[in-house]
């Protein structure tokens, strides 16, 4: 097979406008994987058993299913619900969704390495509850985590290609259509390839960076 | 002021406090001795509603700690506690530290708080390091700051854990003559775990010795520490004064 530059060129275009629906997904799904993770974490911890309980067996079946079938189940099983969703917004609901499962686990992890002695010290000064998640709990477990959401981020992005199978036009969806009207994959797909490696690697490196800054407060 | 009757607290089979009774008068500065794991540390915890009492009763100014929440949360906001670790806020700065809760709490507006924390920071000698964050202090700045924390609370009550215990040798006498001076100053009821035995003698009206869960004296640090009537007294202060 001949590389041909001129198709390659041609093709660049297309998969960067499908490159910016990747970005937009992971950004998108990573927003959802954050807030929602953190709502699991605290739900996890409530003094109520059975939310608690509910929380974890859904985190743990959640986490053990593909994403693919997850966006499959989201995207043509809802309507039969009523719930009619967009193809991206399908996507991102179920790479929120699924991310979600693995950032609870990374903030409860941030909760639990808080030293006891600042609850404790939040319980002398008499802070209401929600004093103590916000202003004393929360400030110090987020930093901690946010290299480990940052590879999930990278993960996440790596992960967008899957909605193709909902019809997302991604970037590998985008090579994937021109491979179809051209009859050549090769220069679309290893564009598309390209294109992951110039954003997850630099980000991969930044992550790193966090990660020797973290434990700074 | 502070009224323990019957207090028993088990962790699991372990009984840490046994039938514990015994009462503290208002203003009066209490030191609790004995050695680890005699139940000290526990009092206080008890005391600060950090763990909860297996049998018996606490009262503070005649209201039971564990009865209704909403009198007794009105009586738990009158305790202020000193810990070992000092358990500053890191992600707060000195100022963020002292205004947190006065302002939550207590309701003061910021400024209030400000001139409150201001004040504070004066009398424990920390007025230029406001605006720092705790990781920027040593360990005996960091517990005055701790110090002026549980005073901005206006407490009637101050429970000091080993408040010198992590600290260098050379930063402790500072964190003391400040503690001396709030003794003086204040009407504050103390209650203080410690191990400096020159600081209760002079620091307290009174010094109980526990042991095994229990107080097996209870005297003016003058007689204690010149004349202990039980052997095991005698023998702790021994080990720990070295004569």
């Amino acid at each position: 097979m001949i590389w041909d530059w001129d198709y390659a060129i041609e093709s660049l275009p297309a998969l960067l406008r499908g490159l910016q629906v990747t970005l937009l997904a992971t950004l998108l799904g990573s927003l959802l994987a954050f807030a929602l993770g953190l709502v699991f974490a605290l739900v996890r911890r409530s003094r109520v058993p059975v939310l608690s309980q509910l929380v974890w067996a859904f985190v743990e079946f959640w986490r053990s299913t593909p994403l693919l079938v997850q966006a499959i189940l989201i995207f043509f099983v809802l309507p039969g619900f009523g719930i009619t969703l967009s193809p991206l917004t399908a996507g991102v609901v179920a790479l929120g969704l699924h991310y979600a499962c693995y950032t609870s686990e990374v903030y409860r992890a941030g909760i639990d390495a808080v030293p006891r002695g600042q609850w404790e010290a939040a319980a002398a000064l008499h802070l209401p509850r929600s004093r103590v998640w916000l202003g004393v709990v929360l400030p110090q477990a987020v930093p901690r985590v946010v290299p480990a959401l940052g590879n999930y981020v990278i993960s996440m992005f790596k992960e967008v290609p899957l909605l193709l199978a909902i019809g997302v036009v991604e970037v590998v969806t985008v090579a994937n259509q021109l491979g179809a009207q051209t009859f050549r994959l090769v220069e679309p797909l290893t564009l598309a390839g390209v294109l992951f490696l110039l954003i997850s690697y630099p980000a991969s490196l930044l992550v790193r960076r966090l990660e020797r800054r973290v434990g700074v407060l | 002021m502070i009224v323990f009757d019957g207090v028993e607290k088990r962790f699991g089979d372990t009984v840490v406090l046994s039938d514990l009774s015994f009462t503290v008068a208002p203003a009066e500065h209490v030191t609790l001795i004995g050695p680890s794991g005699s139940g000290k540390t526990t009092i206080l915890r008890l005391l600060m509603c950090l763990d909860s009492v297996t049998r018996g009763t606490i009262r503070v100014a005649g209201q039971e700690l564990t009865g209704d929440e909403k009198r007794s949360r009105q009586v738990r906001r009158r305790i202020g506690m000193v810990f070992q670790q000092f358990n500053l806020f890191p992600n707060m700065t000195v100022r963020g530290n002292l205004i947190e809760a006065p302002t939550r709490v207590l309701g003061l507006s910021k400024d209030e708080a400000n001139a409150r924390a201001v004040e504070l920071l004066d009398l424990v000698g920390l007025r230029e390091k406001i605006d720092e964050h705790p990781s920027r202090l040593s360990g005996g700045q960091q517990q005055r700051v701790a110090i002026a924390r549980a005073l901005a609370m206006r407490p009637d009550v101050l429970l000091l854990d080993e408040v010198t215990s992590a600290l260098d040798p050379e930063l402790v006498a500072g964190v003391l003559a400040l503690l001396r001076d709030i003794g003086e100053t204040t009407d504050i009821t103390i209650l203080c775990v410690t191990h400096e035995m020159g600081f209760a003698r002079d620091f307290s009206h009174r010094v109980m010795m526990f042991d095994g869960g229990r107080v097996i004296e209870d005297a003016p640090p003058e007689r204690l520490f010149t004349a202990p009537e039980q052997p095991r007294t005698q023998e702790f202060l021994k080990a720990v004064l070295g004569r």
